[in-house]
């Protein structure tokens, strides 16, 4: 395929993004409001993705604190361990490995839910219910997404926290309060806030990317999978590039 | 209503003269594919209509653009004294508070229950139903299709026959007036076809509804119709009774009766 009809293509897929994410904005405002499955979302997107999150955030952080250690041992700073662990946990790590799990579990779980209703013409059967389908599966899973990730990178940021201070004290012994005080005396409102915002954009990427790829998915059961996937992959990437230009506003804006 | 295995007969209804749903000159067409030209169709009150086309003759796209899924390029689709493809979403809505709609897949909701299922249109369309009424019309809808033990199960747990019947069922828990069903009978074994064939007559009798069936299925072609209307090449071919059909001598007819 010729790089004319990638770029083409790639256009029309940016194109179509950018009007499903038209009618989310045009719809969401809009009464009937879905509170009880939006309610219902939240539970599902959010509090079953903690133990996940959790755990893979506790890793994180033990396993990046056993990495570091030879090194600061080195350089004989080893005591900025916790300074140096909450920085980058807190800024960069947590709310970019938390976004990707979120993209693997609900993007794809969003994405081949959709497709598999769309196939089956469950999506048809709710709006001869009566039920305007964009607002009942669209608007309150990316709703959903949007709220959820930040509370879950919060949770996992802590979680991942508490698992570097089990990894110093491994092979060291530093109080509980000495490492959190640490912690948070190296932490300004400009490493924390900026981070907390952007986890809103990659909780919407997600949940935009999950709605429209499996809202637009072909017929059979190739296509559910294939939506799926697609919404794993694109919403990774998107999780990156609005990374990248969350650390270009903030530079600009001169709060890094 | 338990459905025999053998086929009910089908007493005749009480057609009325007042026409529910009208068609005239309705085109709709994907790219190059023409697939409905100047379709008409008239459907009275009380009768049962089976169009009768080929696969992929466009018989689900005119069901869709009936209920107003799809939206039609041309034409217009009176229903209750309304042009369908004018309507916007919440005239749409009465509408279909008014019409049962039997997807070929079933289209049950695979993470709810039975009982969710069939409380899903109750609870969009009356908003004001008390819980003790939803109780009641959700086994009633059961009891009618000879399912109310599945109450609480899950779609997945039911046979293909089951959920056809959980399907209708859902579809008559608003008490429509009309009843549309796109190909009720495909995919299911021919007990089990005679069975949801039997039930639907059941409830058009019962219920004094409006029935528009799209079929291949001779079986449900010459059971459940007062009518038939062959869709041929996107058009009304031919409109008559079943047994007049059957003696027809032009080809593109008779090769649906052979």
């Amino acid at each position: 395929m010729s790089l004319a009809i990638n770029l083409k293509l790639f256009l029309d897929e940016a194109g179509s993004i950018s009007k499903f994410t038209a009618r989310f904005f045009k719809q969401w405002f809009k009464p009937r409001y879905e509170f009880s499955e939006l309610w219902r979302q939240c539970f599902i997107i959010g509090y079953k993705s903690l133990p996940l999150v959790g755990l893979t955030a506790f890793i994180m952080g033990l396993v990046l604190t056993m990495q570091l250690r030879p090194s600061m041992l080195d350089y004989g700073v080893e005591s900025q361990i916790p300074v140096i662990v909450g920085i980058a946990i807190i800024r960069e790590i947590g709310p970019v490995i938390t976004a990707l799990i979120f993209a693997g579990k609900i993007g794809s779980s969003i994405g081949a839910e959709l497709g598999s209703m769309k196939v089956t013409e469950q999506i048809d059967a709710m709006e001869v219910s009566g039920t305007n389908p964009f607002k009942y599966l669209v608007v309150t899973r990316v709703l959903a997404s949007t709220f959820m990730l930040p509370v879950l990178v919060l949770l996992g940021d802590a979680i991942s926290l508490y698992g570097s201070y089990l990894g110093v004290n491994i092979r060291s012994n530093t109080s509980f309060t000495l490492f959190w005080t640490q912690v948070f005396n190296s932490l300004s409102f400009s490493d924390v806030l900026p981070a907390f915002i952007k986890c809103y954009f990659f909780g919407f990427a997600v949940g935009i990317i999950g709605c429209y790829k499996g809202y637009n998915s072909r017929k059979g059961t190739e296509g559910v999978g294939s939506s799926a996937n697609s919404a794993v992959v694109v919403s990774s990437v998107l999780i990156f590039v609005i990374d990248l230009l969350a650390v270009q506003i903030t530079d600009a804006l001169g709060i890094n | 209503m338990n459905a025999p295995t053998t086929l009910v007969k089908f007493e005749e209804p009480s057609i009325t003269e007042k026409n529910v749903l009208v068609i005239q000159h309705l085109f709709k067409s994907f790219g190059s594919n023409h697939v409905l030209v100047d379709f008409n169709l008239e459907l009275k009150k009380g009768e049962s209509v089976v169009v009768l086309g080929r696969s992929g003759s466009g018989k689900s796209v005119l069901i869709k653009c009936i209920i107003g899924l799809l939206q039609p390029d041309k034409g217009t689709i009176e229903m209750f004294g309304q042009n369908i493809p004018d309507l916007k979403y919440d005239g749409l809505d009465k509408i279909r508070a008014k019409v049962g709609f039997l997807f070929q897949s079933n289209a049950l909701y695979d993470s709810m229950t039975v009982r969710e299922n069939l409380e899903f249109p109750l609870r969009r369309h009356w908003i004001d139903v008390s819980q003790d009424e939803t109780n009641k019309m959700v086994m009633e809808a059961l009891e009618d299709v000879g399912l109310g033990h599945t109450v609480d199960m899950m779609p997945a747990e039911l046979s293909g026959g089951m959920r056809k019947r959980i399907a209708l069922a859902r579809t008559l828990i608003l008490k429509p007036e009309i009843i549309l069903y796109d190909e009720p009978t495909t995919g299911l074994d021919s007990i089990t076809a005679k069975e949801i064939i039997n039930l639907m007559i059941e409830i058009q009798m019962k219920y004094s509804t409006t029935s528009l069936i799209i079929s291949h299925d001779m079986n449900c072609v010459r059971t459940a119709s007062n009518r038939v209307i062959m869709l041929i090449d996107g058009k009304c071919y031919a409109s008559d009774t079943y047994l007049q059909l059957a003696k027809s001598t032009d080809e593109k007819i008779k090769q649906f009766f052979e």
